[in-house]
């Protein structure tokens, strides 16, 4: 083992992370219509995963950073090679970030009805285009010897790769629902754990079909009880949510998302962008990578500061750890509009009842404080 | 028109934009954490409000910074592929770093700071806006050092093999000269920045509110009270104001002592960029000759084409002294500089664009120094318990915030386009640097795609500022008399901001 082969490791841990993460709150977007009735149901599921969603797209750009760093001819062909998804991708992105923070401060429901639309496309894209995207990583591309993908935009679309664009996109809302049924309380909760069930009965066969079509095509030996521990942690994570056991039941299906994309990977080692065009042309581990002491530089830096994010992300979960329900969503929207608000209004929301606040209460100020 | 030249489109518009966001996030960020510091440390409900105003501000100009960045880490690859092949083993560590230093940091602490304010101890709660400006001033630190780094290449070697720079010191690109030079210059800019939206903010707000105003509504007779004369406000009207007059001294100082730094990191830079991109200055001077005791031009109408210039307003020895440091040290001229890169790197246009750079260079120092100087005047006039009467004043402070956000990014124009026809001087040319396999038409989709949604998203983002910035601190958490006994309502906001 030496170190481009720790930093395929690591760069397969970043994106296991990144999927696992993002791929609840991908989710959470995509059913957001479907299970957010009314305004107050959609702020439920927006104020669920509104603490940590920006924290969880940081595992792609650490990712990607990663990449740039450890094999910038990975990067370059993938990045260059895959410009359409990518940049699609990217447009989806943008419009749901801001669609996050600005959803609340207008006061009109059409203003509202807009951004609940970004944050729908701006998840589902994503979901759906990760998948068509690493399904042919895996395939190989056609590339030349410099490493340059020469194949349009037609040659990404292909059955393996659609397959896998589904899977994500089935899986990612299976989680999300999943996600839904853990941290929401009443209605909410309720249709979540229906949507759960829905997602299950095309997320567990597709996902199935999909691992088996990468083992049988691409996989190593060792990936075979991987890929089936992932086929089984789907199927399980969908009978748990069904039976109410929220908790195991996340955990499965997050199972089921990390050990999916170790099979990807694994499935790709010890190459990191096949060619279709010449298999001496495949962009490998070796080949792709920087020089050792680069390699060394970022190793250190990894170990470092990984374990330190991990700790304030887990952190960070825990003080977000209770359920939201309508209680907790102030009826008046966060911008109140041109005239002043009620006299001690703008405030409730933390003190009804169910969202007692777990930390020291709303300090009052005491003299002098 | 080809592919290269949208990608440099690209790039360039897609950064400016971006650059719009950073320098507000970098200034505010601490500036709001200062605010909160204050009112943890008096208790005064004025200095709550405030932190919450500005912050709903911050977090609305945050999260475009946000979105855009992405944009830019993923285009390296995308129309950048041979640019990336060539300087990743070098620039994606200090990008990586970025990430997972900074932006970790940044994010989950700023989630935190927006839903924590009734689930944090205070002290805590105070730490995270606090982690998250030191995440969000460390991430330019990384960013800068990559940038630098493509203006004086430092610790590597070529590979001889494969063509490609490779790392041998990582010290020595964190710790370039270039790297903390430009780093001091672009945090005094945007501390200029960001001191000037507070100020224009509270300068808009005073002058709207004022009490000729004022007096027509409820505040009445009142209102008046809390002129220029410094009585003790006791109304509403009168607390709003009282508050601005703060942080509008308050962001002039900041941008006041900002002002000073980049004056001084610019003269710095203006050094380093005679010694280590002597082409960047010449042309940034439309000095054509190499001159001893060369003068600083400060109007010049310029014929690019015979390269020399029709008309000239100079200041004798000063650009020698910026450059050198001494009134009679030598500046080297344009035309003596594309002769010698022309016998080093062989044939080719090695002048940037003398226009752009000219220009760029005396309106990012008049623009941003307008700023500094309104502040100067404005913490004469607002001493004691003063506030100047004429609009005037308040004009001059609103305008100076879009002459600041000009400044930020004329100094990038003067920057990057400094360095053509090079990405990594000396090293890498842009015209390799470009994607060879992404077509003319996939590059004119996504800059037609990125122009739309990014001139979109402008109007809705200074839309909603408006709103916020119209509709006052008191929406933001009502206003409360710090005399009242018991006004406890004040302190208590929504848990779920979404
Ligand atoms: C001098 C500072 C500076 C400069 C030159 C740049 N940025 Fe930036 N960037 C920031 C300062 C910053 C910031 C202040 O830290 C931001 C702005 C808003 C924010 O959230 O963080 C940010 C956000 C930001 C993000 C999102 C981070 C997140 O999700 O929290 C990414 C991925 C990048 N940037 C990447 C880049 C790249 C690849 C650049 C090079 C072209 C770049 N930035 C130029
Ligand atoms: C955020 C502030 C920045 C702004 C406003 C900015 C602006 C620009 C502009 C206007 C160009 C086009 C120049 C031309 O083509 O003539 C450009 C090019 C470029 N910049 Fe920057 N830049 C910024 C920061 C950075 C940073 C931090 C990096 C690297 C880390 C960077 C890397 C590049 C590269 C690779 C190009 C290549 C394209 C070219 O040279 O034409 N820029 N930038
Ligand atoms: C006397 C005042 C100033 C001088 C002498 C000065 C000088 C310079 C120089 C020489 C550069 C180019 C550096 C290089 O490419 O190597 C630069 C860049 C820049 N300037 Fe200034 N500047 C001054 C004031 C300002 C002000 C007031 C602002 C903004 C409010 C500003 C914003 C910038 C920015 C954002 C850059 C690009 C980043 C960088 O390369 O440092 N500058 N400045």
């Amino acid at each position: 083992m030496e170190l481009p082969d720790i930093w395929f490791i690591a760069i397969a841990v970043l994106w296991t992370g990144y999927f696992v993460l993002e791929g609840f709150d991908f989710g959470v977007g995509v059913l957001l219509p479907f299970i957010g009735r009314d305004d107050t149901d959609r702020r439920v599921m927006i104020n669920a995963i509104g603490p940590i969603w920006d924290g969880n797209e940081v595992w792609l750009i650490t990712a990607a950073g990663a990449m740039f760093a450890a094999f910038p001819a990975w990067y370059a062909s993938t990045f260059s090679g895959f410009y359409l998804p990518l940049l699609l991708i990217l447009l989806a992105l943008i419009v749901r970030g801001v669609a996050f923070e600005y959803r609340g401060k207008g006061d009109t429901d059409r203003w509202r009805a807009w951004w609940d639309r970004a944050i729908f496309f701006g998840s589902a894209v994503p979901a759906l285009l990760w998948g068509v995207v690493f399904g042919n990583i895996v395939r190989g591309v056609p590339m030349n010897a410099d490493g340059i993908v020469t194949g349009g935009t037609a040659d990404l679309i292909n059955p393996y790769a659609l397959l896998g664009g589904l899977t994500t996109l089935a899986l990612f809302t299976l989680h999300g629902a999943v996600f839904l049924t853990l941290k929401t309380a009443g209605p909410v909760r309720a249709r979540a754990r229906a949507a759960a069930t829905r997602a299950a009965v095309v997320a567990v066969p597709v996902g199935a079909v999909f691992l088996a079509w990468t083992q049988v095509g691409f996989g190593a030996g060792w990936t075979l009880p991987i890929a089936a521990v992932s086929a089984a942690a789907l199927a399980a994570g969908a009978w748990l949510a069904a039976g109410g056991r929220e908790g195991w039941s996340f955990a499965a299906t997050a199972v089921a998302v990390g050990t999916a994309v170790v099979t990807l990977f694994g499935s790709l080692y010890p190459a990191v962008l096949p060619s279709t065009t010449d298999a001496a042309f495949d962009l490998t581990v070796r080949n792709a990578s920087s020089a050792p002491y680069t390699l060394t530089v970022i190793s250190w830096v990894g170990a470092v500061f990984l374990p330190v994010v991990l700790v304030y992300q887990t952190w960070s979960y825990w003080v977000f750890r209770k359920r939201v329900s309508r209680e907790q969503i102030d009826p008046t929207p966060a911008y109140g509009g041109s005239e002043p608000p009620p006299a001690g209004g703008g405030g409730g929301a933390g003190a009804a009842p169910g969202g007692a606040p777990r930390g020291p209460a709303p300090a009052p100020r005491a003299a002098g404080d | 028109m080809d592919a290269l030249d949208l990608a440099r489109w690209q790039f360039g518009i897609t950064t400016i934009y971006h650059f719009l966001f950073v320098p507000l996030t970098i200034g505010l960020s601490v500036i709001v954490a200062s605010l909160q510091t204050a009112w943890h440390r008096t208790g005064k409900h004025q200095y709550l409000q405030a932190t919450k105003f500005f912050g709903k501000l911050f977090l609305i100009n945050f999260a475009m910074g946000v979105v855009t960045g992405i944009v830019q880490e993923f285009q390296f690859g995308m129309n950048w592929s041979e640019y990336s092949r060539f300087v990743g083993d070098v620039f994606g560590a200090p990008l990586a770093m970025e990430a997972l230093l900074a932006f970790f940091l940044e994010s989950t602490f700023i989630g935190l700071w927006i839903f924590g304010w009734d689930r944090l101890p205070r002290r805590v709660h105070l730490a995270c806006i606090w982690a998250a400006a030191i995440g969000t001033n460390l991430s330019a630190y990384f960013i800068l050092a990559a940038n630098a780094w493509m203006r004086h290449p430092v610790g590597f070697t070529r590979n001889p093999d494969t063509g490609r720079a490779q790392l041998t010191d990582i010290w020595a690109v964190l710790g370039n000269t270039q790297a903390w030079s430009t780093y001091l210059h672009v945090v005094a800019a945007a501390f200029i920045t960001a001191g000037m939206f507070v100020a224009a903010v509270s300068a808009y707000k005073l002058w709207s509110n004022r009490p000729a105003r004022a007096a027509g509504h409820a505040a009445g007779a009142a209102g008046r009270e809390v002129g220029g004369d410094g009585a003790a406000p006791s109304t509403p009207a009168g607390r709003e104001r009282e508050l601005f007059r703060t942080t509008l001294r308050a962001g002039m100082v900041v941008t006041l002592v900002a002002g000073v730094l980049a004056v001084y990191s610019g003269d710095h830079q203006a050094k380093l960029a005679a010694a280590y991109e002597p082409m960047k200055l010449a042309a940034a001077e439309a000095h054509w000759e190499t001159e001893e005791g060369a003068s600083f031009s400060t109007f010049a109408v310029g014929d690019t084409d015979e390269r020399l210039n029709v008309i000239d307003v100079d200041v004798p020895h000063v650009l020698s002294f910026l450059a050198t440091g001494e009134i009679d040290g030598t500046v080297q001229g344009i035309n003596d500089l594309q002769h010698d890169y022309e016998e080093m790197y062989g044939e080719g246009d090695y002048t940037p664009n003398v226009f752009v750079l000219y220009w760029a260079f005396r309106l990012m120092i008049g623009l941003g120094l307008f700023g500094v100087a309104v502040s100067a005047l404005g913490l004469w006039l607002t001493r004691g318990r003063r506030l100047p009467e004429s609009p005037w004043f308040y004009r001059a402070a609103v305008l100076a915030l879009p002459a600041a956000l000009a400044a930020n990014i004329l100094g990038w124009i003067l920057t990057e386009m400094g360095r053509q026809p090079w990405t990594v001087h000396g090293e890498l040319l842009t015209a390799a640097s470009v994607s060879p396999g992404v077509s003319l038409g996939t590059v004119a989709f996504s800059l037609a795609a990125f122009t739309a949604i990014y001139g979109v998203l402008a109007v809705v983002e200074a839309a909603l500022l408006w709103r916020y910035i119209k509709a006052g601190p008191s929406h933001v958490v009502p206003d409360r008399d710090d005399e009242e006994p018991g006004g406890q309502a004040g302190t208590h906001v929504p848990a779920f901001v979404y």
